[in-house]
């Protein structure tokens, strides 16, 4: 049988089809969620509150100058009220809220730090380093969080306890689950077959972490991040709220903390505990939404799911037709 | 290479017209008008590329496919042995249930993983044999569980193991079990020897022919390696972008395909023995019809 | 010019069982020779210690004992520095060998950067263009900012193959290069791998349990079962006068269609009698001993 086409033919590849459809978005671009409602409402509400934190501070007066005007509700002058004290609710809310985000951002950074060293470096460089980094995981994945959080804060004197002391606090006992789940994501990349082969190539060690596997894990990382500071203003707003806050630093906890000494509940006074909760609420649902659009990255089946019950939804619709037609014709027959 | 004699009369599966679409943004067609005849104790291979739609296909037929996918046109008869024709495509879910598995089962591409990690071989075949028979005294069940296992070369002290104390030829010859337990009429195999060595597959080959004689079933046996399916097939179709461009019995398609693809495809398959493919060491084809060709590549 | 020689190369891994440590030998003092412009394939079942032979060679993976001797032309040995540059590997699939987070361009350019083949970014780029249409991956300005995922099966195994090229080896392990490919393909991929042998006088090592091809794109074929070599010879002899019963096993499993009806045969021999504790050496046309060292490698009764 000489069915064989001649080498010349064989080598090329232009006969080849490479697949078909339409181009999926790679590179820097891929990592990108692409737009859907729930992302833009996320989206919205972050940037609307992040804005409010930065801005709102210059335009309010001074959130502690107290009046002869204590638990009034809301009016032309203050729009949410004042407190016990007289002090301006909306100032104490743009400030709050401004507090509460930089400590958001600073331990989100700081924990994402700290569970990328520990999780994708001793991934990657596997063995004893591995172990050790990962016994250390799981110790201070153990350690309950938020009691630990109130025996540190207990013991540093609350002259000295800042927003700094806080914010690492939080970091050091909130890192630790976000590297269990880099360590797994790096050593499913690590034992990919593009890594060893750019060890291969000679590439030093430093660079195959950053260079070929980091990309493939930002968009966990992201997740992570997010992850991070939802927790850490939800953490700071409850050691706020019992007392054991930054001292020096107004955060929507300790407006809270202020609110319940004053007896805002049981005196009706919405206005004084209602905003700093919502912002909070509003915040960490902003947050959530958009890690689901990130989810919907790490994990591509989330991201077609809809569109392909949409389509399934037809096909069976369009069977079911022909299967009637079918029908109505033998009947005919 | 054994022929089922007189099968020819004997028809157990016929697709007409088959046309499955997927619906996507620009619907996509991927089995375009099949039709095909499987005859009892038969064995169709069928052959083509990732992509040619054979696996669709072989989903439609036993409508397994999954929305967006959908049958756009088409029918499906099943010839029981009682003599009663059933259409496929007519068939309520709750019959469509009773029917697979028991006149005609599957196995899947890479179904050794397809068996359940945390129950033991004998209660996944006993969970089956259940859910077809539910009056099936608990003896019978051991009794039909290890004639099966016998049946495909596996020892019966395996019916106590997980799948994952088994190897993946082992594996795989539990879940062709599992596919012949109700006695099928007719067995589909996509791929099912593809993840594993030459020799292994040897042994699930021999298995399946072997079977094929002694229990009369038709197999339509699905692969991308076109020598395999000559080895042990009666029939071959071969599929290119959802079309079966080819229907013959093996040896004619062997030794005269009609279709350029088919010959491309056979020609794709350096030969074991003969000269067929030798050129790739060389570089110069002596058997291409214009040598002349070769030597233009380096100019 | 490279050549490698490989001398009684041994793999132990220890597995480890709640508190029990069992040794497990993969490799059993396999010895073979890669000379310039040569194809040696290592044919054999998975688990036969062939991909661990890979990784060996390609130093992810250190040898228990045995050497592995890389020597340049003129006799001198390489030096470990050099050694990525002179000895390169092709993946079995190429769609996990390249990140899909970079652009085909990124993949050849750093093999070229790191190994000083080139010292400006419009030399390197140069350089990754010629290297794509040397396999035939034209226009190649058209591939080279693509993603690996815009290109085919077959398209991404020539980048891979292009990459390993890249640092300039002269020695080439390719794993399985066509196995994850339509068939369609495959001997276009393997013609291309024969053309840039026989262009560059390359030393290709490979590894493949498709013994139709072994025999037509190799020179010699060593054929491995458990651990040790139990045939090698000229890749004709070895297919076509197969002396040991493995071998004999593994050419009647492989699908013959001018020979058809083997494969669904009966065993020659009883499987349980199959051992690997004597090889067949075509070159000498005699049995020897395996797995032991070279040196001490007596006769075999």
């Amino acid at each position: 049988m000489t069915n064989l086409a001649s080498p010349t033919a064989l080598d090329t590849a232009a006969d080849e089809p490479a697949p078909s459809g339409r181009p999926a978005r790679a590179g820097w671009r891929s990592l990108l969620p692409t737009m859907t409602p729930w992302l833009a409402i996320g989206l919205v509400l972050i940037g609307g509150i992040t804005l409010f934190a930065v801005i709102a501070p210059y335009f309010v007066g001074d959130p502690r100058e107290i009046r002869d005007m204590g638990l009034t509700g809301p009016s032309a002058e203050f729009p949410l009220g004042t407190t016990q004290t007289g002090q301006d609710v909306l100032a104490q809310l743009a400030f709050a809220t401004r507090g509460s985000l930089q400590i958001g951002i600073i331990v989100g950074l700081l924990a994402t730090a700290l569970s990328a060293l520990f999780g994708i470096y001793g991934a990657y460089k596997g063995k004893v380093l591995d172990e050790a980094f990962s016994l250390l995981t799981n110790v201070f994945l153990v350690i309950p969080g938020l009691p630990l959080v109130i025996v540190i804060s207990g013991f540093v004197p609350r002259e000295s306890r800042g927003l700094w002391t806080i914010a690492v606090v939080l970091a050091v006992t909130s890192w630790a689950g976000a590297a269990r789940v880099l360590r797994a994501q790096t050593l499913s990349v690590r034992s990919r077959d593009y890594v060893a082969a750019s060890q291969v190539s000679g590439e030093k060690s430093w660079r195959v972490i950053v260079v070929e596997i980091l990309p493939n894990l930002l968009p966990v990382i992201a997740s992570q991040f997010v992850f991070a500071v939802i927790a850490a203003i939800l953490g700071e707003a409850g050691l706020s709220y019992i007392g054991l806050g930054a001292s020096n630093s107004a955060t929507l906890g300790t407006m809270l903390f202020y609110a319940q000494n004053g007896f805002a509940l049981s005196l009706g006074a919405w206005w004084w505990f209602v905003p700093p909760g919502l912002m909070i609420a509003l915040f960490g649902m902003g947050l959530s939404l958009v890690n689901f659009s990130i989810d919907e990255l790490i994990n591509p089946k989330l991201k077609n799911l809809r569109l392909h019950r949409k389509r399934a939804r037809r096909a069976a619709r369009l069977e079911r037709e022909l299967a009637r037609d079918t029908t109505a014709k033998e009947a005919v027959r | 290479m054994t022929t089922a004699t007189g099968a020819a009369a004997r028809p157990v599966l016929t697709v007409e017209d088959l046309t499955v679409v997927y619906e996507s943004d620009e619907p996509v067609t991927a089995v375009k008008h099949a039709d095909l005849t499987l005859h009892r104790g038969e064995i169709l291979g069928l052959a083509g590329e990732s992509g040619c739609g054979k696996t669709t296909l072989a989903y439609a037929v036993n409508r397994l496919h999954r929305p967006p996918a959908r049958i756009a046109s088409g029918r499906i008869t099943f010839h029981d042995k009682s003599g009663e024709d059933i259409d496929i495509l007519a068939l309520e879910d709750a019959e469509l249930r009773a029917f697979r598995w028991d006149k005609l089962s599957m196995v899947f591409q890479g179904a050794m993983n397809a068996l359940n990690p945390v129950t033991t071989v004998r209660a996944q075949l006993r969970d089956t044999l259940l859910a077809h028979r539910p009056g099936m005294s608990r003896k019978a069940i051991r009794e039909r569980s290890e004639e099966v296992l016998r049946r495909v070369g596996v020892d019966v002290r395996r019916l106590t193991s997980y799948p994952h104390e088994l190897s993946g030829g082992m594996r795989q010859r539990v879940m062709i079990a599992m596919a012949m337990l109700l006695e099928p009429q007719i067995m589909i195999m996509d791929e099912p020897t593809t993840a594993l060595d030459v020799v292994v597959q040897r042994d699930i080959l021999r298995e399946i022919v072997r079977l094929r004689d002694e229990l009369d079933f038709a197999v339509v046996f699905i692969t991308h390696d076109l020598p395999l399916l000559l080895e042990i097939s009666d029939c071959i179709a071969v599929m290119l972008e959802g079309e079966i461009v080819e229907l013959e019995s093996a040896q004619r398609l062997y030794r005269d395909a009609s279709h350029p693809y088919t010959r491309r495809l056979l020609g794709s398959f350096p030969s074991l023995s003969g000269s067929r493919g030798a050129f790739i060491r060389t570089g110069v084809d002596e058997t291409a019809p214009v040598p002349a060709q070769a030597s233009k590549e380096r100019a | 010019m490279t050549s490698v020689r490989v001398t009684d190369l041994v793999k132990d891994y220890s597995i480890r069982t709640g508190l029990k440590r069992t040794r497990l030998r993969a490799v059993d003092h396999v010895s073979l020779e890669l000379t310039p412009g040569r194809t040696v394939a290592l044919v054999g079942e998975s688990g036969s210690g062939k991909s661990t032979i890979a990784k060996i060679l390609t130093r992810m993976e250190t040898p228990s004992s045995g050497t592995v001797d890389v020597r340049l032309d003129d006799g001198t040995a390489v030096a470990r520095s050099r050694y990525r540059r002179e000895v390169q590997m092709v993946f079995q699939d190429p769609f996990a060998s390249l990140n899909p987070f970079h652009s085909i361009e990124h993949h050849i350019a750093r093999p070229l950067r790191i190994h000083k083949r080139t010292t400006t970014a419009e030399e390197t780029r140069e350089r990754v263009l010629e290297m794509l249409e040397r396999v035939n991956l034209t226009p190649a300005a058209n591939i080279a900012p693509r993603r690996p995922h815009e290109l085919s099966g077959g398209q991404r195994q020539r980048v891979a193959i292009a990459r390993a090229l890249a640092p300039g080896a002269q020695v080439l392990i390719a794993d399985e290069p066509v196995s994850m490919l339509d068939v369609s393909i495959r001997l276009g991929v393997l013609n291309l791998l024969g053309r840039l042998q026989r262009e560059d006088a390359l030393a290709v090592l490979y590894i493949t349990h498709d013994l139709a091809t072994a025999r037509h794109f190799s020179d010699e074929i060593v054929v491995l079962y458990r651990g040790r070599v139990v045939e090698r010879g000229p890749s004709d002899a070895v297919i076509l006068d197969p002396h040991h019963e493995y071998t004999k096993l593994l050419a009647l499993a492989a699908p013959d269609p001018e020979r058809p009806g083997r494969v669904t045969s009966s065993d020659p021999v009883d499987r349980e009698t199959i051992d690997n504790s004597t090889c067949y050496d075509h070159f000498t046309g005699s049995w020897q001993e395996a797995g032991v060292p070279a040196a001490a490698r007596a006769a075999a009764p």
